[in-house]
């Protein structure tokens, strides 16, 4: 109703009104999809233990509405690297996962989007050719409905078995993100524990809006390569999610339980405003 | 003489063995032609057989070899007039990219030349000048001094030329905490998109995401001894087998040379080095790298923007092999 008024206009206009104690209202989140806390594992001290991307997806994705793409594409062993199909078989085994990555379409409390989610129990979530190329076919999927694209990060960077083609990967999902960009779509980045290497350096820090889990590490180098080129102790707290927000390269920390209300929050302003969202 | 590979060192013997063969005949003026022809052409042959059949390992060695000709030997003589110009107007000034505009002077016949912005990783060629230059491992700086050269080449009109030889971004607290992986990321994302022809050539050691920050064209090639991978030998070998010292081994299983990224499809073209490496005649491999240069910019000036960045594109998006 208020976006058939709007939709014409190139900046949107939202009708706010104030409750009786003067506070302009805010929306509630009621119907947030219970995951139970033990899937999210985030009940011990607050910490944001890794997760499987599977019950990522069911704790952001209104129950019924996910579609999965593309999971019949197949990795293969490009380089004939020793033992990498044999890697692959226990990274499958230990997932449950076809690859390091789920993607697909769902609503998030009602809203459309594309939802791709790495999956850090196979092969510490690294990027080979399929990986990015279930994400950049996501990302173009986004691109021809119009959709917003939020990305849960979870990995140690592009994967050594593939070698080059890996690295590859990260200028082919980023140039994806262009086009996406270039269409005034939304990129919303969710980086959780870990975030490193080629992701880092690819489309984790190309969000318009990116978000971090609370400690979760994120960074270029690991941690043991730096402590190992500048041969001391990193100090405490050094590319956690905190220390980034810091840095300036964080919008905001959100803890996993609020996570959902969150990205729906931010999912609903950009469907109100501007003519690229209308 | 220093750094020469292992498998070189029967022919160093053999051509100065040569030399004293030559200098005996005509010391003692004794005549020695035929023994002399011999001699040169089992070194020739001996040539043949070591430098067309280089290892991976091997290939890594010649790419980081302390004399292998770096980015500012190729502008001085590829490029006329060459200015440099420094810092990313954020943080500072990184030494290990240069960068700057100049005229790039199509094949000496042609008396043709188009204005340039050429951008460069730069090693040094000794310690102190290799402090200077951080071993040409670029800080976050290094990449948005690069992307600042080549938003203005957009701006101006001017072609992009990037030469690649880097062991890969440096790991340091200082680069984390500037960002050294937003800044390649976004490097990444505004050169798939940038409004203007971007050729990449790697020169040396295409060491990872530290690479590919300045890698990403309309044209990648790489030069004969060149080598392209996702993580170093010692790297790889560190984090699968625990183990620095199977480098060597590690580079075997790769696929990082010239000829395995032109079979994955990765890079369009070889430019030929001559036999032994790029250091033997930086004039031959320039006059290779201007040929290709000039070649290949004059078929991307002639398309249209659309086109060409839909080419660009289609280039990057087609890469990975899966079933």
């Amino acid at each position: 109703m208020l976006r058939d008024l709007f939709s014409r206009k190139k900046y949107a206009t939202v009708l706010l009104y104030k409750d009786d104690d003067n506070k302009v209202r805010t929306v509630t989140i009621d119907n947030f999809q219970k995951v139970s806390e033990d899937k999210l594992k985030v009940s011990i001290k607050n910490s944001h233990p890794r997760i499987a991307a599977r019950d990522r997806v069911n704790s952001i994705i209104d129950k019924g509405t996910f579609v999965e793409y593309d999971t019949n594409l197949k990795t293969i062993d490009a380089l004939s690297f020793p033992d990498y199909m044999e890697k692959i078989r226990i990274a499958m085994e230990n997932s449950n996962e076809k690859e390091a990555v789920i993607t697909g379409e769902g609503k998030i409390m009602g809203r459309d989007c594309i939802i791709c989610v790495m999956e850090p129990n196979f092969m510490m979530g690294s990027m080979g050719s399929v990986v990015g190329e279930k994400i950049t076919r996501a990302i173009e999927k986004a691109i021809e409905k119009r959709f917003s694209v939020i990305i849960f990060t979870a990995s140690g960077g592009a994967r050594m078995q593939e070698g080059v083609l890996s690295l590859m990967q990260m200028a082919k999902t980023s140039a994806a993100l262009g086009r996406l960009s270039e269409e005034g779509l939304l990129y919303i980045a969710v980086l959780t524990d870990p975030t490193t290497g080629g992701i880092t350096a690819s489309f984790a820090m190309l969000g318009d809006i990116i978000i971090a889990e609370p400690g979760a590490l994120i960074g270029f180098a690991g941690p043991r390569v730096i402590e190992q080129t500048i041969k001391q102790k990193l100090p405490e707290g050094f590319q956690r999610a905190e220390f980034l927000q810091k840095k300036g390269f964080v919008d905001k920390i959100v803890h996993r339980k609020n996570m959902k209300a969150v990205l729906s929050e931010i999912l609903k302003i950009h469907a109100l405003g501007g003519e690229n969202n209308a | 003489m220093h750094n020469i590979l292992e498998s070189e060192k029967p022919i160093v013997e053999l051509e100065n063995k040569l030399v004293e063969l030559k200098n005996f005949a005509s010391e003692n003026n004794v005549d020695l032609t035929d023994e002399i022809r011999i001699l040169s052409k089992k070194v020739e042959k001996m040539k043949q057989d070591v430098y067309k059949n280089l290892t991976p390992w091997e290939k890594v060695k010649l790419a980081r070899l302390q004399e292998r000709p770096t980015s500012s030997d190729y502008i001085k003589k590829l490029i006329e007039s060459f200015i440099e110009f420094h810092g990313d107007r954020f943080y500072g000034d990184d030494n290990s990219i240069i960068g700057g505009i100049g005229i790039f002077a199509f094949p000496a016949n042609s008396r043709e030349g188009i204005p340039i912005t050429v951008i460069g990783h730069q090693k040094g060629k000794d310690t102190n000048e290799n402090i200077k230059r951080n071993f040409g491992m670029p800080h976050p700086e290094g990449y948005r001094k690069a992307l600042r050269l080549m938003k203005q080449a957009e701006k101006f009109k001017r072609p992009v030329l990037t030469l690649i030889d880097t062991p890969g971004a440096y790991c340091g607290l200082g680069a984390e905490e500037r960002g050294q992986g937003e800044a390649i990321a976004l490097n990444l994302i505004e050169m798939s998109r940038l409004r203007t022809p971007i050729i990449s050539i790697v020169i040396g050691e295409g060491g990872s995401g530290g690479a590919l920050g300045i890698g990403v064209g309309d044209r990648i090639c790489m030069l004969e001894n060149s080598v392209y991978s996702v993580i170093s030998p010692e790297g790889l070998s560190s984090i699968l087998w625990k183990d620095i010292t199977l480098a060597q081994k590690a580079a075997d299983v790769m696929k990082l040379t010239a000829q395995d990224l032109l079979s994955l499809g990765i890079i369009d073209n070889i430019i030929k080095e001559p036999l032994g490496g790029a250091h033997k005649d930086i004039d031959f491999v320039t006059d290779n790298i201007r040929k290709y240069v000039s070649g290949e910019l004059k078929e991307l000036m002639k398309l249209d923007m659309e086109q060409l960045l839909d080419k660009r594109y289609n280039k990057i998006r087609k890469i990975g092999i899966w079933a």
